[in-house]
């Protein structure tokens, strides 16, 4: 308790006195902190979970920006600068990975102390899910009209999100495993809906 | 809980009125604007007849005279060897781009130059691209100034978002010559969107679609409450109407060559032939057809063209534009349906032809009720507005390209990807090929390409001092960050050793900072003053920053200070004051590191009490600026 105490204050760059270590200005003298090492859910004031509220997330990202990014520190010292520069970078940095829910489900599951690395292929399990994969991206190889491809889009939209569904269920189990395979069966299904939308654009015209 | 403290850019910097005027400028390729803006309302800077464009031309007279704008212009016919124009294209560029470039280029350009930055010869004069530009700034400038009667040592310059990092580093550096502090580059479809935005109100996805005379820039961004989210980007830095110039005119030389009988096209017929090809396409614009004469030497010839031919002539160039605007669509993942508005920006796109790629390719008629010359100087003016006195909206956008470094075998491995909202910090960690490796070269290259010829390069450095291991056993660092102008800084260390070197990437065609020192020693105005005054004044707002940090302190703690104590400190206070008076940067500075050693014991017991209130378990809050959002 003491310790925690001891950590949550630390000297403000510019006035010398305590300040909490998580805040971003000095309640002080006013100025602007650096961004510390908190984790993404905590930088934009989000509760840690795959269920995120993606509007509220959004708009606690807005906001942060608002008050730190470089832009309201144009006439400011450098080393003012430098800090805001270093908070819109953090800022950034969380949010580009907690609003795609691949990257969101494999953070958290780092955070959980359960890593899933999203290079792996090896596995039986995952020999199966590259069979379907492949047979999913010869049908869009195949597919040559509009709404052949139109219908392999919507289709594969619709399995992420399914996809995303059974890793919210299983991180509400708790079944930390299952999270895993499921975020690595994401990453594909998310790389095959993109491909899918790629050629849709590519073959549709405007009339 | 929220502690009421004067938020960064809620309210004037004090000292703000002390500074000069901060400016918004358009540098085109072809035409310039500069414009201020004055409690949101914005003003283009006008000539005598009213007009806000500049054209980016400068003349470089036999007496040393520098003119820029309309009458450099003028005598591009007359005395073709001493005038610049286009410059933009060779902005960050070294000799070997040159080649790709050939043939497009109204420049004479020294041979001599050694591999690195291309330099041009000018009547008697030897230039190179930043210096032509800080001469067109220069004039900018002076409109401004002469205009408000007040000092001007600040400015928002836009790019084109498509400019890579060498341009954009030779864009700032042009600003410090011409003695302009860059308070931030801003895209140039940003800038737009970010002039639109505001005065319609708009909310949703809107695409800006910007075809100048050199450049080619797309964007969708989504505009909502204030914030101007870039989604994607893309474009291509040599694609513009100065194409279509070329197509046109080589029609009319063949047309010539076939009155006149197959000789050498001379420099003059050829300026000739582009002067006339622009002044037809510009007027098929607005009329189906028209007869043109182009006359050297007394020889005229007459050359008709319709729309219809010159929309033939113009096809390749204005659909390489459909490729690049599907593909940014494609990648900022918005539906098409919800593009809301297209803007157009660029003089080239009041052509006919234009507009109606444009609606084929987004499946709407584009915006027409703004200027398309002047809304991203509106836009930069508004910017610079809001960065010196301060606003309520956000603009966040993107890097246009992406960012890598050379690996085995040639290729390029991404660190960053294109469209990454910037400022963004990211590492890839890499390692050594061979046992006892103890050095490893980093080359930082830019583009989408997979191997390294096909990229733009950046910059080389070398990491030396890495401990003597296996093969693979090293690991080795890299940290990529852009900031918000768009620039790019590298970082490499091991991270067994912590060996670390940083590089800001000075691009491989850039000035090097003896270069920069010597131009601005030479340079006619005073830039050196320019530079001294732009010091002093960094110097002081670091000061007036610890002054305003110390009393803010003194007025929660001051009862932690004794009598004599406190006198103390009110007196380095008053001598940080009295040294802002006398003008001297290092009496300032001592002053200021006075102060900071005058209130050490405070600071001290600050500390002291603080940490003795959080064990206490009862003053966190007071501590603790709350974490909310908005
Ligand atoms: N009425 C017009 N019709 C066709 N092209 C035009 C017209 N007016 C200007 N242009 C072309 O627009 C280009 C300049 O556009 P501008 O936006 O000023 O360029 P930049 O941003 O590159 O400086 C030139 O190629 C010019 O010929
Ligand atoms: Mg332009
Ligand atoms: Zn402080």
């Amino acid at each position: 308790m003491n310790a925690s105490a001891l950590a949550a204050v630390v000297p403000c760059w510019s006035c010398k006195g305590p300040v909490a270590s998580r805040a971003l200005f000095c309640s002080v003298c006013g100025a602007v902190q650096g961004p510390g090492a908190i984790d993404h859910f905590t930088r934009l004031g989000m509760t840690p979970t795959f269920d995120l509220d993606m509007d509220a997330l959004e708009r606690q990202y807005f906001g942060f920006q608002r008050r730190l990014h470089p832009d309201r520190f144009a006439s400011k010292s450098g080393k003012e600068k430098a800090l805001s520069q270093a908070q819109a970078t953090s800022l950034n940095d969380a949010y580009e990975t907690l609003k795609d829910p691949m990257k969101r489900a494999a953070y958290l599951l780092t955070l959980l102390g359960h890593p899933v690395d999203l290079t792996a292929c090896g596995t039986i399990n995952d020999r199966a899910l590259l069979m379907e994969q492949m047979e999913k991206r010869e049908a869009l190889a195949d597919a040559t009209t509009p709404e052949q491809v139109a219908k392999l889009a919507v289709e594969a939209e619709s399995e992420v999100i399914a996809c995303q569904c059974h890793i919210s269920a299983a991180f509400n189990a708790a079944d930390l495993d299952g999270a895993g395979h499921l975020c690595i069966r994401l990453k594909y299904l998310a790389k095959l809906a993109e491909e899918a939308r790629a050629k849709k654009s590519r073959i549709t015209r405007m009339p | 809980m929220l502690l009421q403290l004067s938020e960064p850019g809620e309210s004037p910097a004090p000292h703000e009125s002390e500074r000069g005027l901060a400016i918004g400028i358009d540098l085109g390729t072809t035409n310039s604007v500069v414009a201020l803006a004055r409690d949101g309302t914005v003003e283009v800077l006008r000539d005598a007849e009213g007009k806000g464009l500049v054209p980016s031309v400068v003349y470089y007279g036999g007496d040393g005279a520098v003119t820029v704008g309309q009458d450099a212009r003028r005598m591009l016919l007359e005395e073709p060897d001493h005038v610049v124009s286009s410059i933009k294209r060779l902005m960050g560029r070294g000799v070997e781009d040159l080649k790709t470039l050939a043939g497009t280029l109204p420049f004479k350009l020294d041979v001599a130059a050694d591999g690195g930055m291309v330099r041009l010869s000018v009547g008697e004069r030897i230039l190179t691209p930043v210096e032509v530009s800080a001469d067109i700034l220069r004039a900018l400038r002076a409109r401004a100034e002469a205009a408000q009667g007040k000092t001007v040592d600040r400015a928002v310059i836009t790019v084109p978002a498509y400019f890579d990092d060498g341009a954009r580093t030779a864009t700032k550096d042009a600003a410090r010559l011409a003695g302009l502090e860059v308070l931030r580059l801003v895209n140039e479809p940003t800038a737009a969107a970010l002039a639109y935005g505001l005065d319609n109100a708009a909310e949703g996805f809107y695409a800006v679609y910007d075809l100048g005379g050199g450049t080619f820039d797309i964007s969708i961004l989504r505009m909502e409450k204030g914030v101007f989210q870039v989604k994607a980007t893309g474009g291509d830095a040599a694609l513009g109407g100065d194409d279509i110039d070329h197509a046109i005119a080589e029609h009319f030389l063949a047309e010539r060559s076939a009155t006149h009988g197959e000789v050498a096209i001379t420099a003059g017929e050829a300026k000739q032939a582009l002067a006339a090809a622009r002044v037809a396409k510009e007027c098929l614009s607005s009329r189906p057809e028209g007869e043109w004469v182009i006359e050297v030497d007394g020889k005229p010839s007459r050359h008709a063209l319709t729309r219809v031919q010159l929309e033939d002539l113009a096809a390749p160039w204005v659909e390489r534009t459909t490729a690049i605007c599907r593909g940014v669509i494609a990648d900022s993942g918005v539906d098409l349906a919800d593009i809301k508005g297209v803007v157009l920006v660029g003089g080239s796109t009041r052509m006919p032809v234009v507009r109606r790629k444009v609606r084929e390719i987004f499946g709407r008629e584009p915006l027409s009720n703004i200027n398309p010359d002047e809304v991203v100087a509106v836009g930069a003016a508004l910017q610079a507005e809001a960065l010196t006195v301060g606003s309520d909206t956000l603009l966040l956008d993107v890097t246009p390209l992406s960012l890598g470094i050379e690996t085995m075998g040639g290729i390029v491995e991404k660190v960053i990807p294109r469209n990454t909202p910037i400022p963004v910090a990211m590492a890839q960690e890499f390692t050594t090929y061979q046992d006892g490796q103890t050095a490893m070269s980093v080359h930082v290259l830019q583009g989408e390409r997979e191997m390294v010829d096909q990229c733009r390069s950046l910059a080389r450095f070398v990491l030396r001092g890495i401990p003597n291991m296996a093969a693979g056993a090293a690991r080795i660092r890299v940290t990529f960050t852009v900031d918000a102008d768009g620039l790019l800084t590298v970082a490499a260390s091991e991270a067994t050793t912590g060996v670390e070197q940083q590089v800001a990437v000075k691009p491989s065609y850039g000035l090097t900072e003896d270069e920069m020192a010597t131009m601005l020693r030479d340079s006619l105005e005073h830039a050196k003053d320019d530079m001294a005054s732009r010091l002093f004044a960094e110097t002081v707002v670091e000061a007036r920053r610890s002054v305003l940090a110390v009393q803010a302190a003194l007025k929660v703690d001051s009862d932690l200070l004794s009598p004599a104590e406190r006198q103390d400190i009110d007196g380095a206070i008053g001598q940080v004051d009295t040294a802002i008076a006398t003008g001297d940067r290092d009496t300032v500075i001592a002053a200021t590191e006075a102060l900071e050693a005058a209130t050490k014991v405070f600071a001290e017991r600050r500390m002291d009490r603080g940490i003795r209130a959080a064990l206490a378990g009862m003053a966190v809050d007071r501590l603790d600026d709350a974490l909310g959002g908005e």
